[in-house]
């Protein structure tokens, strides 16, 4: 296992009478992208104002890199960019003044050139100099990415970056996200509500509600922990009914139509059932898995357990 | 620390609210100016009519400094006004705007943020009161000329052309300090909520209240009134007084350094234990 990044153990933060987060445990790895999960009031924004120390503990220990949040608070930032929440800037500066702002306080480099360079990446050069005011919703997440790369830290903490984007721009920072943990190696902590999203671009992932953790491992794990419902639409499908009677898959048949077979599989199962079906001649046109990790989400997240 | 309060100084010289202030005493003052202008020897006659049949008044009375201390006595209540429209909105509008979670992201210490925003408004309060100053001394002086300054507070008193410069520039200095824990009062409050109106509107009240409280004559206001910090506001006009009671001013200078440390150390406090949930 590579090196611990983020260790977070039994915590807890209590508002008067509401407990937003409970007894929470995380870890994230070097070069993870952790997926956090939950629905809206699962506590997740919390924890990550928890993680950059914007708000306090009740109780429970935060490390990142190795470190104490509460003791090293500065040394850990300096090396991580975030996005709590929507990205907010100073209105009436324009983005080139927020990033150069922003960026003397994380110690990066502000030359004019880095600068540019960053808001070339998330393609809001050419409006460097208006008023963020003047900005969309999609342009200022844009903003907020650049903000939170422009001192190049190893950990990139994104709470719900894309929320607000078109699926252009969706696309875009899913690409920019696999690109800086690829190519650039960083760790990624990205917190959505857009499970696939999560599915496409995750290694890792947690799921919490109300506070607690629900599940937490790699995303194939997670994706095989429960049978996939998966329906084949194959041709002749009464004779295919007979064939998979006198054979092992009949266990896993959950229901028929005459269109389609319905079974229940894990995902490694799968592709072992389309090669049954094309080895006893039949010509398979289409397998659609019902139960993605959005089913799974969703039962762990309604109280379905686990 | 000096690039912290560079970037507040930025921050706060890119808002148009800062500026109210600037025009304000810019357009006040202007018009104090021209109405003296006109009407500035009624002004001395009223202010000499009892002494007009004992004493011959010579020279120019009506000058640069007569205007500078009239603007200094009329506008001197007014000016915290101007003070609290800044020092109000510093902290409470990164949490209305969002941007204290940008801010308090970085690494530095709150300690150092809150101290930079704090020295940044002490500037901003520096300069308004240099504008202040500038305008109602220098530009009248150069308007109005020079000469004896005629002081009326119980009593009569004319100072020397000599003898007056510095006590101007102790009154403007004294009035900074003043302003200081005008500031330092908002700078609390806004420290406090998520909207810069709540400490603007505070302040002011707790500003008039007390003063109202002072003014009432009633036995036991009276008495604890010395404890209320605006009444160590007003003395700059010591200085305008003949002897100068140094010891007093002294004493009430300390009594307002006191205020502006104290509310300094207790935002500090209060914002390095703040939860942002903005």
């Amino acid at each position: 296992m590579s090196e611990q990044i983020i260790e977070v153990r039994g915590l807890t933060k209590k508002f008067k009478n509401i407990t937003a987060v409970k007894d929470l445990d995380l870890n994230v790895y070097r070069g993870d992208v952790f997926g956090f999960l939950g629905p809206n009031g699962a506590g997740k924004s919390t924890t990550i104002r928890m993680l950059l120390s914007l708000i306090k503990p009740t109780s429970g220990s935060i490390k990142i890199f190795g470190k104490s949040i509460k003791e090293r608070r500065e040394e850990i930032l300096s090396k991580v960019g975030a996005i709590v929440e929507k990205p907010d800037f100073y209105l009436y500066l324009s983005a080139y003044k927020n990033l150069e702002i922003l960026g003397k306080l994380s110690g990066a480099d502000v030359s004019r050139k880095k600068i540019m360079e960053m808001l070339e990446l998330v393609g809001l050069s050419k409006r460097a100099n208006s008023k963020v005011k003047t900005y969309s919703h999609g342009m200022k997440q844009r903003l907020g990415l650049a903000q939170s790369l422009l001192h190049d830290p190893e950990l990139i903490i994104l709470d719900e970056p894309t929320t607000g984007l078109d699926p252009q721009g969706m696309k875009e920072i899913r690409e920019l996200i696999i690109y800086l943990s690829k190519i650039k190696n960083k760790t990624v902590f990205l917190s959505s509500h857009i499970l696939r999203e999560v599915e496409l671009i995750a290694t890792r992932m947690i799921i919490i509600n109300k506070g607690s953790a629900q599940v937490e491992g790699t995303v194939d794990d997670l994706l095989n922990i429960d049978k996939l419902t998966v329906s084949f639409e194959v041709d002749n499908i009464d004779n295919a009914k007979n064939i998979l009677r006198d054979s092992a898959w009949k266990e896993k048949l959950i229901s028929s139509t005459n269109r389609e077979l319905s079974f229940g599989l894990v995902q490694n199962e799968i592709p072992e059932l389309n090669k049954f079906f094309v080895e006893k001649g039949f010509s398979v046109s289409s397998i659609i898995p019902v139960r993605s990790l959005e089913d799974f989400f969703l039962k762990i997240t309604e109280g379905e357990g686990k | 620390m000096i690039t912290l309060i560079w970037i507040e100084l930025q921050k706060i010289f890119r808002k148009w609210r800062t500026y109210i202030g600037f025009i304000a005493i810019g357009a006040l003052v202007t018009i104090v100016q021209i109405a003296l202008y006109f009407t500035g020897d009624g002004y001395i006659k009223m202010l000499t009519r009892n002494f007009q049949d004992t004493f011959i008044m010579v020279g120019n009375l009506f000058n640069g400094y007569l205007v500078g201390n009239l603007v200094l006595t009329g506008l001197y209540i007014h000016i915290p006004f101007l003070i609290v429209l800044v020092g109000g909105d510093l902290l409470a509008s990164e949490a209305t705007s969002g941007t204290y979670r940008m801010l308090l992201t970085r690494p530095v210490s709150r300690i150092k943020i809150v101290t930079a925003k704090f020295f940044a408004g002490l500037v901003y309060v520096f300069l308004l009161i240099a504008w202040l100053a500038l305008l109602s001394l220098g530009v009248s002086c150069l308007v109005f000329g020079t000469g004896e300054l005629i002081s009326f507070r119980g009593k009569l008193i004319i100072f020397a052309a000599d003898d007056v410069l510095w006590r101007f520039l102790a009154a403007y200095g004294y009035a900074m300090l003043s302003m200081f824990t005008v500031f330092a009062l908002s700078y609390f409050f806004s420290s406090l909520v998520e909207n810069a109106i709540g400490p603007i509107v505070s302040t002011m009240a707790v500003i008039i209240i007390l003063i109202i409280l002072t003014a009432l004559p009633i036995d036991f206001l009276k008495e604890i009134s010395p404890y209320f910090f605006t009444s160590h506001m007003i003395q700059w006009e010591g200085f305008f007084g003949d002897p100068v009671d140094y010891e007093k001013i002294f004493k009430s200078a300390l009594v307002l350094a006191g205020h502006i440390i104290g509310l300094c150390l207790v935002t500090t406090y209060l914002f390095t234990k703040k939860d942002i949930l903005s």
